[in-house]
């Protein structure tokens, strides 16, 4: 007898799963289209490669993620793409997402296949890469790439691989009628799985009240190392971390993945995809879902193309529109409710309820807490959920965050107990997306911020660079112009000027030494001057500065006529030199005049 | 008597130098430099860095908070940012300041290429850098790094950029907390 | 050692400052609102209050007894509890100025505590001898921290329940108080001190 602990908490709502196992798996018929959605996964969504108007074999990779995580997606069968747009998907929020539709041709025309006779002789890589490019992902709910969490890191070798058989949700038979009519791909899945991970101890766990699924299991299970188990049936036994403390007595810790203590639970779904994956080179393109609920004539189990409209499996059930009053995907428990049945099967879909209005009623409305703590008593993670439901609702998310709010598994026991009928796993919902969302906001806001403080540092940078060719310039400017002077003054000594530049230099340096001179003699002139002898002013100097002035400008002005033909990019300087030659012609002029004038009024000398 | 209140005085007197003395001491030993509480501030901020508060930028304002400077100038942070500052501070959360914006769905620039003329005054506008482009080359909005500011609306002498409200999309959806009007004066509050 | 417990178990229960005679009430409804805050104020004050209390009693009996100024008692504790105070928020302003900005004016407002003060003059009508007039102080400063931490704790759940409008914020938060010092009530006669 293999040993078993309990976890503590847990609920036993009315199963209702009879309703859908007295009849047979059937195999649903083939829709007159499909809507496949780009993500049935956990990362990025797929990437489509084909085009619209192209045709399609079943099992062609229509979509494929190529940069980050994720599965591609395959043709669940032959046609044609009709369209890449959007289309509802099933998701809590009723949006639409992108999807590829294609209108089936009716033929079912498989591509080429790749089976494998014997995996063993594979390398592992080669198996997982397998598994990768056959879209296999968790069946179960979730959603994650198989191969990746087959591919556990070598310093977390998994010791038990866990086989999660147990359905604890009520309504919901897919995984029960999948282990009582598919056991042999489920044990052939799992060899491959357990040849990939080399685990100490394969385990598939199954809730007692299964018994042909256990008889089933046990008889496919015999002359292999697989233990078959069955465990009390408690909901939520099925959740991954109660599974693994009922089997192991361990508890995953709090934020950790089952790896971290070296086990892995896989769904029963996926062990068959991996068992046609390997050994017939299918890629998932169909799974197990039950349909069921009053609303339905015949409740069963479809095995149904992924993108199969659900309402087709729902007419094929036999639906009583008339008494339909809700469409939940999912179970009772943790299942959402369905805004339109034309949303397709997808990977994770497991069942579609089709209630009454007596069968799943309206919740009553939401009464004030008396804190009888029945929440914290059947709480499978042993948190506080009364604490959680006070601080989501008062938005003190720290707080909530504090009392472990993530490690929540949404399972519902909570809010299926409350006596004042609180819907606490909406609150708990609700404060996670806050919680996720401030945090994606934290993380744009830091990066905001590196952002700014780098542009302010780029803006300084920049600022100093400018200063420092500024200085250059001018201390290159100041050389210059020394060396100008002492060539100048060397040709004004030698009378020798060797070239335009230098002539003119020392045109300038005399000019400058005459104008030094006559600043020294004016005092002088000034001192003799004291009889009240008024300067006389130079008339001739000042000619001569005139007529200087107006050679300079005549030059600049052909310099300017020359650079703007040519445009030059000094054409700006010249104008400016041009101005400033004008403006010392004018002065010239005037300065002239006064001394004329002056001269003209001044009584002669006496 | 009168020995006996001058003794009182003078003991008095001691024993205030005495204590005088003492804090003197401490004051220089316990000596606070600079204000660390600005960092925090800063942190809850949501830099954007587009001056709707009257700040020119997200530390400025921090800064001012930190003197006493009232919480509630900021649009891009709402309130949420304003809750954020008020449990930081320890003071009573107000209403968003109207006269600095009102809260708006988030929103991102985009540039209508087609009418772009490349003369970058936009991107000098940007105080995060978003904007991609060089002179006489077409420019662009890095729509991850856009904190929807709308500094650069301004600048553009074409008049080419738009501020497009972003849409809720299936993987940024997030749940809405349940109804509960459990308390009547509080339904009665809600409705009034 | 027994008499040293009896004191602890005196001042922190059954003669509880704040809940049972009614001292110090002003920091216990302010400071109140968050857990944390709480925390902070109730160090302050037992750091303020021991040494306060220790330094009175030296300052009486080493000073003012044998210089016969016994009437200058009042005004004396109340120099030495502002010099501690001041002391305290220099050292706090130091070490946290989150919760030096949080404390806000109540830190400084420990000076005009009537607990602290109280607790100075209560311990001269005991005739503690040293160690006694330490424990005297200190047992105060637990009580009162005690105290406000159960009230901080019981008030931030009770801000976040379904309080009638009339009754939410002080109301409630004194309805409670009452309810506590009721229940501290039922210490009375267990030390006969």
């Amino acid at each position: 007898m293999t040993q078993l602990w309990d976890f503590s908490g847990g609920i036993h709502p009315p199963e209702n799963k009879h309703q859908s196992t007295s009849r047979p798996l059937r195999r649903a018929s083939l829709p007159e289209w499909l809507a496949l959605p780009l993500q049935q996964h956990i990362g990025e969504p797929a990437e489509v490669v084909v085009e619209v108007g192209q045709r399609v074999l079943k099992g062609q990779k229509i979509a494929d993620v190529t940069t980050g995580m994720g599965v591609p997606v395959h043709a669940s069968t032959s046609g044609t793409i009709e369209a890449i747009e959007h289309r509802p998907v099933p998701h809590p929020s009723g949006m639409d997402d992108w999807c590829v539709v294609l209108k089936a041709d009716g033929q079912d025309e498989w591509c080429e296949l790749d089976p494998v006779s014997n995996y063993k002789q594979l390398e592992r890589d080669q198996v997982l890469a397998r598994i990768r490019d056959a879209g296999i992902s968790g069946m179960g709910g979730a959603g994650f790439p198989t191969d990746i969490k087959l591919r556990t890191p070598r310093d977390r070798k998994v010791e038990t691989l866990i086989l999660n058989g147990a359905e604890c949700e009520p309504y919901i038979t897919a995984d029960d009628m999948t282990m009582r009519e598919q056991a042999s791909e489920v044990v052939a899945g799992m060899e491959v799985m357990a040849w990939i991970l080399r685990p100490a101890r394969c385990v598939i766990a199954i809730e007692d009240n299964k018994p042909e699924a256990i008889a089933a299991m046990r008889a496919a299970v015999e002359n292999t190392q697989i233990e078959v188990v069955a465990i009390p049936t408690k909901y939520p036994s099925g959740g991954e971390k109660q599974l693994i403390e009922i089997l192991t007595g361990m508890e995953v810790p709090s934020g950790g993945i089952p790896a971290d203590i070296g086990v892995m639970c896989q769904n029963i779904g996926t062990a068959v995809a991996v068992s046609r994956a390997v050994f017939k080179g299918q890629p998932l393109i169909s799974r197990v879902m039950t349909i069921t609920g009053d609303a339905v004539q015949e409740p069963c189990n479809f095995e149904a193309l992924i993108g199969t409209p659900v309402s087709n499996l729902l007419q094929e059930a036999g639906l009583d529109t008339g008494k339909l009053d809700r469409l939940v995907q999912g179970g009772p428990m943790m299942g959402f409710t369905l805004t339109t049945d034309a949303v397709p099967v997808t990977k994770t879909s497991n069942c579609v309820i089709a209630a009454t209005a007596s069968e799943l009623p309206p919740p009553p409305p939401e009464q004030p807490c008396i804190r009888c703590g029945q929440c914290a008593e059947v709480c499978p993670m042993e948190l506080l959920p009364q604490q959680l439901f006070w601080y989501s609702k008062s938005t003190e998310f720290e707080k909530a965050e504090h009392l472990n709010l993530f490690d929540c598994i949404e399972c519902g026991a909570c809010s299926y107990v409350c006596p004042s009928s609180i819907p606490l796993v909406q609150y708990y919902r609700f404060a996670k997306g806050e919680i996720r969302q401030q945090q994606a906001e934290q993380l744009k806001a830091d990066r905001a911020r590196e952002r700014f403080e780098a542009r302010q540092a780029r803006l300084e940078r920049e600022k100093q660079e400018k200063e420092e060719r500024r200085k250059e310039r001018a201390r290159a400017a100041a050389e210059a112009q020394e060396k100008k002077k002492a060539e100048a003054q060397k040709a004004a000594k030698e009378g020798d000027a060797s070239d335009e530049r230098s002539a003119k230099a020392a045109l300038v340096e005399q000019a400058l030494a005459r104008k030094k001179a006559k600043a020294e003699q004016a005092p002088a002139s000034s001192d003799q001057g004291e009889s009240g002898q008024v300067e006389k002013p130079d008339i001739e100097a000042l000619e001569k500065q005139l007529a200087q002035a107006e050679g300079k400008l005549a030059t600049m002005e052909g310099m300017l006529e020359e650079g703007r033909e040519q445009q030059a990019d000094n054409v700006e300087k010249l104008e400016r030199a041009v101005a400033k030659n004008h403006d010392r012609v004018k002065r010239a002029k005037e300065t002239l005049e006064k001394a004329r004038e002056q001269l003209s009024n001044e009584p002669t000398a006496g | 008597m009168w020995t006996s209140i001058i003794i009182a005085i003078l003991v008095l007197l001691g024993l205030a130098i005495v204590f005088g003395g003492l804090l003197g001491f401490a004051a220089e030993r316990f000596k606070v430099e600079g204000n660390p509480l600005v960092d925090q501030i800063d942190a809850l901020l949501p830099q954007t860095q587009c001056g709707q508060c009257g700040f020119p930028g997200c530390r400025p304002y921090a800064e001012a908070i930190a003197n006493g400077e009232a919480i509630n100038k900021c649009p891009p942070g709402g309130e949420t940012t304003i809750k954020a500052l008020a449990d930081l501070l320890d003071v009573e959360p107000e209403p968003l300041d109207a006269e600095h914006g009102v809260e708006q769905a988030k929103r991102v620039a985009v540039i209508r290429e087609d009418e772009c003329i490349g003369c970058t005054k936009c991107i000098q506008a940007c105080p995060v850098d978003a904007i991609l482009g060089a002179a006489k080359h077409m420019h662009t909005v890095i729509e991850s790094e856009c904190t929807g500011c709308d500094l650069c609306v301004e600048p553009c002498p074409v008049d080419c950029i738009d501020m497009v409200t972003v849409e809720p999309d299936i993987r940024t959806w997030t749940w809405t907390p349940p109804k509960s009007g459990l308390i009547a004066t509080d339904r009665q509050g809600a409705s009034a | 050692m027994t008499e040293y417990l009896l004191i602890l178990v005196s001042t922190i229960l059954v003669n509880n400052f704040v809940l049972v005679q009614f001292l110090g009430l002003c920091p216990f409804m302010g400071v109140s609102g968050k857990l944390e805050t709480a925390m902070g104020m109730s160090l302050a004050t037992t750091f303020v209050l021991t040494l306060s209390s220790v330094c009175s009693y030296l300052a009486y009996t080493y000073l003012l007894e044998p210089l016969d100024l016994t009437f200058l008692r009042t005004i004396t504790f109340i120099l030495v509890i502002a010099v501690v105070v001041q002391f305290t928020e220099m050292v706090v302003r130091k070490t946290s100025p989150l919760l030096y900005r949080v404390l806000g004016i109540f830190l400084p407002l420990i000076t005009t505590n009537c607990a602290v003060l109280g607790v100075a003059l209560l311990n001269l009508n005991k005739n503690n001898n040293f160690v006694e007039s330490v424990l005297y102080g200190f047992g105060a400063a637990v009580g009162f921290s005690l105290v406000l931490v159960l009230f901080a704790a019981m008030r931030e759940r009770i801000a976040v329940a379904d309080v009638p409008v009339a009754f939410r914020g002080a109301a409630i938060g004194m309805v409670t108080a009452g309810l506590m010092a009721l229940a501290f009530l039922g210490f009375t006669g267990l030390v006969a001190v």
